[in-house]
C-alpha cells in the first residue's frame, strides 16, 4: 500500500514537473533587456502563432513560427517597462513578462530651477531639481552623481554634488553677492541643462542724505544709493523725503537717478527731515534752530 | 509601531478624500506612505489629497485609451514624456487591431520627493492590476500584473498632471 502510494505520488511529480517545463519550453522570454537593444524570443512547437507584447508604453504584434527564435531588432522595444508577452497558438496562449530597464547613460536633463530673478545675498534663495533621462527618454532609476553649479558674471563659481534618488535630485543654494545675470547649471558626466538666474542688487543699505540750502529751499541729496554688498540699487527706485516742521508735514517721492535721489523742499526752521525707501530708514536732519 | 500607525492615519485619511471625490472606483485598494518623502518642501494634505486623487484619475483614463482607442482622453491627466509615450502606444495597439483594458486593484504609494519650488512630485506606486488583451475583438489573455511605477507629477492649471510614469523591475 505504501509502495503503491510512493508510486503514485511519484509519477504525479513527475508528470507534474515534465508539464511545467514543457509549459516553460513553450515561449523563452529574456526577464529583463536594456531599452533599444536587440533580443530574440524561442518559441516551441511548430505552425504559426502570433506573439504581443503588450505594455501601456509600447505595443506591438508579430505572427511568428513555432519553434524557431523570433528576433528583435535593436530600438525596437526602447520604453522602459514592464511588458506582457503572449504567445497565441491554436492550442492556447503562453504568456510571460519582460523588464525594460532605461540606458544607464544620460541623454538630458529635466532641470527645475526658480526662481528667475532674485535680490542677491539671499540665503538658500536658488533652488533646482533635476530628473535624468536616456535617449529614449526613460527616467534612469539607478543612483547617479549630479553636481550643480551657479557662476557669476565675474566667473566665481558655486558648486554642490547630489545624488539622485529615483532619478531625481535637487539642491539650495545662496544667491552672490554681485548683480547680474548668473548661469545655474546642472550636469550629469557630460549632459548639463543651464538656466538662467538675474541676481538683483537688494535693499538699500546705510541710506544717507544731506543737505544744502538754496535761498528758501533746501536742496536735498542721497549719497549713491548701494545694497548692502556695494551693488547700485536701481534707478528708478523710489526714495521717499518726510520734512515735520512746526504746523506741518510734506512728503515728496523721488525716483533714483544715476543711483541718486535729489529734491528740493522749503527750507523750515527747526524742521526735522528724514529719508527712506521701501522699510530701509537713513539718516535725519534737524534744519534751523 | 508609530511609523506603522501615521501610515494607517495618512492612508485612512486619503482614503476617505478620495472616496468622498467619487472619482475613484471602489474595487481599487489604496494605501499611501509619506515616511519616505525628501526634499525642503512640506507636503501639505491638501496637495498630497489632490496629487493622490488626480494620479488615480490617471488610470482611469489610460484604461479609457486603450480600452476605446481614443489617445484623446489621456490629455486631462497626462502630459509631456508620459503623454506621448502612451499616446503612441494607443496608435500602435489601434493600427495592430489590438485593445487592452487595464483594471487597477490596488495602489500602494509612497511618496518621494517633492521638489523644492513646488514644480513636481515623485511617487512610487507598487500597483496591482489586470490587463486584458483582445486582437479585433477576440480575448487573447488576461494577465494579473503586480508592477511598481516611478510617476512624476507636475502642476497644470486646476489639476497635477502625470509627466513620467514608468515601470521598474521591482
Amino acid at each position: 500500500m505504501k509502495k503503491t502510494l510512493t508510486l503514485l505520488f511519484g509519477g504525479l511529480f513527475l508528470a507534474l514537473t515534465l508539464g511545467a517545463h514543457a509549459q516553460d519550453d513553450a515561449l523563452t522570454v529574456p526577464s529583463s533587456i536594456v531599452a533599444g537593444s536587440a533580443f530574440s524570443v524561442q518559441s516551441a512547437g511548430s505552425g504559426e502563432g502570433t506573439l504581443y507584447i503588450v505594455g501601456p508604453d509600447q505595443v506591438l504584434k508579430r505572427t511568428v513560427q513555432l519553434g524557431t527564435p523570433t528576433y528583435f531588432t535593436a530600438g525596437s522595444v526602447y520604453n522602459a517597462g514592464h511588458y506582457i508577452v503572449i504567445l497565441a497558438q491554436a492550442s492556447g496562449t503562453t504568456t510571460r513578462t519582460l523588464d525594460v530597464t532605461p540606458v544607464s547613460a544620460p541623454s538630458s536633463l529635466s532641470f527645475l530651477a526658480k526662481p528667475s530673478r532674485l535680490p542677491v545675498g539671499l540665503h538658500d534663495g536658488i533652488t533646482g531639481a533635476v530628473y535624468v533621462f536616456d535617449v529614449y527618454h526613460n527616467l534612469i532609476f539607478a543612483p547617479a552623481s549630479v553636481s550643480f553649479e551657479l557662476s557669476t558674471p565675474s566667473g566665481a563659481v558655486q558648486k554642490q554634488l547630489a545624488a539622485t534618488r529615483a532619478g531625481a535630485a535637487w539642491t539650495e543654494m545662496d544667491s552672490t553677492s554681485q548683480q547680474g545675470n548668473s548661469k545655474f547649471v546642472a550636469r550629469d558626466g557630460d549632459v548639463s541643462s543651464t538656466a538662467v538666474i538675474r541676481q538683483v542688487p537688494g535693499d538699500p543699505c546705510d541710506l544717507k542724505m544731506s543737505a544744502t540750502p538754496a535761498g528758501q529751499l533746501l536742496d536735498l541729496h542721497t549719497d549713491p544709493v548701494r545694497d548692502c554688498s556695494g551693488n547700485a540699487v536701481p534707478d528708478g527706485t523710489i526714495v521717499t523725503f518726510t520734512e515735520n516742521f512746526p504746523g506741518g508735514q510734506s512728503t515728496v517721492d523721488v525716483p533714483l537717478k544715476r543711483d541718486i535721489a535729489e529734491v528740493k523742499m522749503p527750507a523750515h526752521d527747526g524742521a526735522t527731515i528724514s529719508v527712506a525707501s521701501g522699510v530701509v530708514l537713513g539718516n535725519q536732519i534737524r534744519w534751523g534752530k | 509601531m508609530g511609523e506603522v500607525t501615521m501610515l494607517r492615519y495618512s492612508a485612512l485619511i486619503c482614503a476617505s478624500i478620495i472616496l468622498a471625490s467619487g472619482v475613484v472606483s471602489a474595487q481599487s485598494d489604496v494605501t499611501v506612505d509619506t515616511s519616505q518623502l525628501k526634499g525642503p518642501r512640506p507636503l501639505e494634505e491638501e496637495t498630497k489629497a489632490a496629487a493622490i486623487r488626480d494620479y488615480l484619475e490617471s488610470w482611469q483614463a489610460m484604461d479609457e485609451a486603450f480600452q476605446r482607442d481614443q489617445p484623446g482622453r489621456l490629455d486631462e491627466d497626462f502630459i509631456g514624456t508620459a503623454k506621448e509615450k502612451l499616446a503612441e502606444a494607443v496608435d500602435e495597439q489601434t493600427k495592430a487591431g489590438i485593445h487592452t483594458l487595464y483594471q487597477d486593484r490596488a495602489h500602494h504609494i509612497q511618496f518621494l520627493f517633492y521638489s523644492p519650488e513646488g514644480l513636481s512630485i515623485e511617487l512610487i506606486d507598487d500597483a496591482d492590476y489586470d490587463v486584458q488583451v483582445f486582437d479585433h475583438d477576440k480575448a487573447i489573455s488576461k494577465v494579473p500584473v503586480s508592477a511598481r511605477y516611478i510617476v512624476v507629477l507636475t502642476p497644470a492649471e486646476v489639476r497635477w498632471k502625470v509627466r513620467v510614469m514608468q515601470a521598474s523591475s521591482q
